[in-house]
């Protein structure tokens, strides 16, 4: 039996239902003790914050709890629902072994359009956040130095990312982004280049903050360094040992072409903000103390950029998500069996006058990611200038 | 001001040729070249055959070289075969070895033939740049306007209903890109099953299955408003968000400059001190953010001529980069890169221009 709109949305809710239960004790945790939390905390005091913030963390639960939330198999296609209509009923549910309908219809290979959804809210949340945390470690590692040295360092830097920010980004992807660049592994070069930053950036970080203590320098240092180059050995050359680490070349490829464009942009607004923070009294301060350069841009002016910075990451990981999206859309690195929700547009668009939910329902899922991270960048930026 | 202009112009010329050498390089790759072999020359050639198509063909020698040949300041390269036929990058059909000029390059007019279109770059990209230009026409026509409006209408009093209204749906603008917009405006305007054209129909008010239509092909013969307007509004839309933030944040910190409290307490009324007073001195930042939104645009074309199948410049793109078409990928990639440091020097000029308290040095 076909369901109704109505049907629909209610059973939607009840297989959200994990989804709800973590959200409401998160709120309920949240704004009980939210006068101790800081600037997450105050986040809880504006109605935007709270509305980005519910949901951002409603696709960061349905990304956690996809297996729960799922009605059938993403990769599954069953007969008879080719372009199904949101909630045609399975015709052979094999002894309630299966789920009773397709809630929001079939897509064109007959699967599942919630499921892939679900699923798909896995795979961006997880690659966004960590493209853009690789963006913002290359960004701040050359943004810091650029800013406070200055000279011919900032001058070739900035060059270097002006060139890159010159580049329309789907020209770059188009280039970036092929079987045959592969090939050339010109990929794994970049990998090699990109991915060393957070190694670079962690080891200054703990050396600068340290160094006076040989042991606990040694210590940190030698943490960093082990799981560092272990992973890196793992995601830039596929080359660990135990196999804990290892991305798909694909995966890879879109990955570091994403970190690439991203990153110049990072570069600039750090050394924006350290141009305008290493004139201030405490930096002096710092300078007349004998500390090292090092120490003061990561000890004394990042921590104080730190506002700017979240906001922009939380900007910045919507803007990812979109990257991500246009290029599944062009079906550049991605396999057309990935349930990721630019993909999924794609696949759909091609009978979208006819059948319109395969696409509609990605495109719906991914605005409202979208949107959420800009409602919660905006709530942080109003909070955190109040202090 | 001639010297900043020429300083600018410098690096401009600089990062042209740097950026121009990247795309040369990416798109001459060794595995391009051969794909290019293989759908040039025969699918069954070995690997021997096909390097020595490659060389035989110009594509042999250094990156260096033959971007200098491509750029038009080395001489093209000639090569005579065992039969005695002399072949080479300037000698097309109809000109002998003798008459054929030494240097064909960009500079030189020569942006080579494309392998897709079987014609010329230039008479083929010209062709579709000016599709493109008629799509961006209309965008512009649409976004600056209501972009400014919103901006200036929010920022004009800051906190009020109207601000908070437009600030968010400028919000909700810029979290939707192109390729999400489309998606929804089909659906809700251009399907026959779903939105608003089934119910429009019942009510007799339109003729056809739909109300706007879900592609823009016919559009090149001739465009009307229910052909081109979900392309237009589809590219319009992620810029007027952004721009109008821009603009309000822009509007809100005049409207808080002491002179308009003067002009406010002098008893000028409130439109008088917006239209007069505030809006000049406001509409100096925007500027350069819609300059710098045509590289943007670039983007919101090639999806959306993608999406609404209009055949342009972004459409043409695409084809050149899934097809290897190098010659027209290259193409593209010139005037690509030619717009978005064009764009930024207007910028740049424009805003020392119009904001005399920015000195020049």
């Amino acid at each position: 039996m076909e369901l109704s709109w109505g049907p629909i949305f209610a059973r939607m809710v009840v297989q959200f239902l994990p989804v709800w239960i973590a959200l409401i004790a998160t709120f309920a945790v949240s704004i009980t003790y939210r006068r101790r939390l800081g600037l997450y905390g105050k986040l809880f005091d504006s109605p935007v914050g709270m509305i980005g913030f519910g949901l951002v963390m409603f696709w960061v639960f349905t990304a956690l709890f996809a297996d729960l939330i799922i009605t059938h198999d993403p990769l599954a296609q069953l007969s008879g629902l080719k372009n199904a209509v949101p909630g045609s009923a399975l015709k052979d549910t094999k002894g309630d072994a299966l789920y009773s309908h397709y809630l929001l219809g079939g897509d064109a290979l007959a699967r599942d359009v919630f499921s892939r959804m679900v699923m798909g809210a896995r795979r961006v949340l997880t690659i966004a956040p960590a493209a853009t945390l690789f963006a913002f470690m290359v960004g701040i590692t050359l943004g810091l130095p650029a800013g406070y040295l200055g000279g011919k360092l900032d001058t070739l830097l900035s060059f270097i990312a002006n060139l890159v920010l010159a580049f329309p980004v789907i020209l770059l992807f188009y280039l970036l982004v092929t079987p045959e660049i592969r090939a050339t592994g010109i990929p794994i070069v970049l990998a090699a280049v990109l991915f060393l930053f957070p190694i670079i950036f962690m080891t200054i970080l703990f050396n600068s903050r340290y160094f006076t203590n040989p042991r606990q320098r040694n210590l940190y240092v030698g943490i960093t360094l082990a799981i560092g180059l272990w992973a890196y050995s793992g995601l830039a050359f596929n080359a660990d040992p135990t196999g804990i680490f290892s991305m798909d070349p694909n995966l890879l490829n879109v990955f570091v072409s994403v970190v690439f464009v991203n990153a110049p942009t990072v570069f600039r607004i750090v050394r924006g903000i350290v141009m305008d923070i290493k004139a201030r009294d405490y930096v002096a301060a710092g300078q007349t103390r004998g500390e090292g350069p090092w120490y003061i841009m990561l000890w004394e002016i990042l921590p104080n950029a730190r506002g700017p910075l979240i906001v922009d990451f939380c900007l910045r990981i919507g803007y990812t998500t979109i990257l991500l999206g246009t290029l599944g859309f062009f079906g550049l690195g991605v396999s057309p069996e990935s349930p990721d929700w630019g993909s999924t547009i794609n696949s759909g668009r091609k009978l979208l006058t006819l059948f319109p939910h395969p696409a509609v329902v990605p495109a719906l899922a991914l605005m409202s990611l979208v949107l959420g991270l800009n409602l919660l960048a905006d709530g942080l930026r109003e909070e955190s200038l109040k202090d | 001001m001639l010297k900043f202009v020429l300083r600018r112009l410098g690096v401009m010329i600089l990062t042209a040729i740097v950026l121009t050498f990247i795309v040369f390089f990416l798109t001459n790759l060794p595995p391009n070249l051969e794909k290019l072999a293989r759908t040039e020359g025969s699918v069954r050639m070995d690997d021997a055959a096909v390097a020595r198509w490659v060389v035989e063909n110009g594509h042999g020698g250094s990156v260096l070289s033959r971007y200098s040949e491509w750029l038009g300041v080395k001489a093209g390269w000639v090569l005579t075969d065992d039969k005695g036929v002399t072949r080479g990058r300037c000698i097309d059909a109809g000109v002998t070895a003798e008459t054929a000029p030494r240097y064909c390059g960009i500079l030189q007019g020569d942006w080579g033939f494309s392998t897709f279109a079987k014609e010329p770059v230039t008479a083929f990209l010209g062709e579709k740049l000016a599709a493109t230009g008629w799509l961006m026409l209309f965008v512009m026509l649409l976004m600056v306007p209501v972009s400014l409006l919103m901006g200036v209408l929010s920022g004009m009093r800051e906190g009020s209903r109207t601000d908070r209204v437009l600030s968010s749906a400028a919000i909700a603008t810029t979290a939707t890109p192109e390729y999400v917009s489309g998606v929804i405006l089909v659906a809700i305007f251009a399907t026959s099953t779903t939105g608003i054209s089934p119910i429009l129909k019942e009510w007799g008010w339109i003729d056809g299955n739909t109300l706007f239509m879900g592609t823009a092909t016919s559009a090149l013969d001739g465009f009307t408003f229910w052909n081109f307007g979900l392309p237009v509004i589809t590219i319009a839309l992620y810029g007027i968000g952004y721009i109008a933030r821009m603009t309000r944040a822009s509007m809100t910190e005049v409207m808080t400059q002491q002179y308009i409290r003067t002009a406010r307490l002098k008893g000028v009324a409130f439109k008088d001190v917006v239209m007069r007073h505030a809006l000049r001195n406001a509409l100096i930042a925007p500027f350069t953010v819609i300059m710098l939104q045509f590289p943007w645009l670039l983007n919101g074309v090639v999806i959306v001529e993608t999406l609404f199948n209009y055949k342009g410049f972004g459409w043409t793109l695409v084809q050149a980069a899934s097809n290897n078409d190098i010659e027209l990928l290259l193409g593209c990639s010139v005037v690509a890169v030619f717009v978005v440091l064009v764009t930024q020097l207007i910028s740049d000029i424009g805003y020392v221009f119009l904001n005399p308290r920015i000195r020049l040095s």
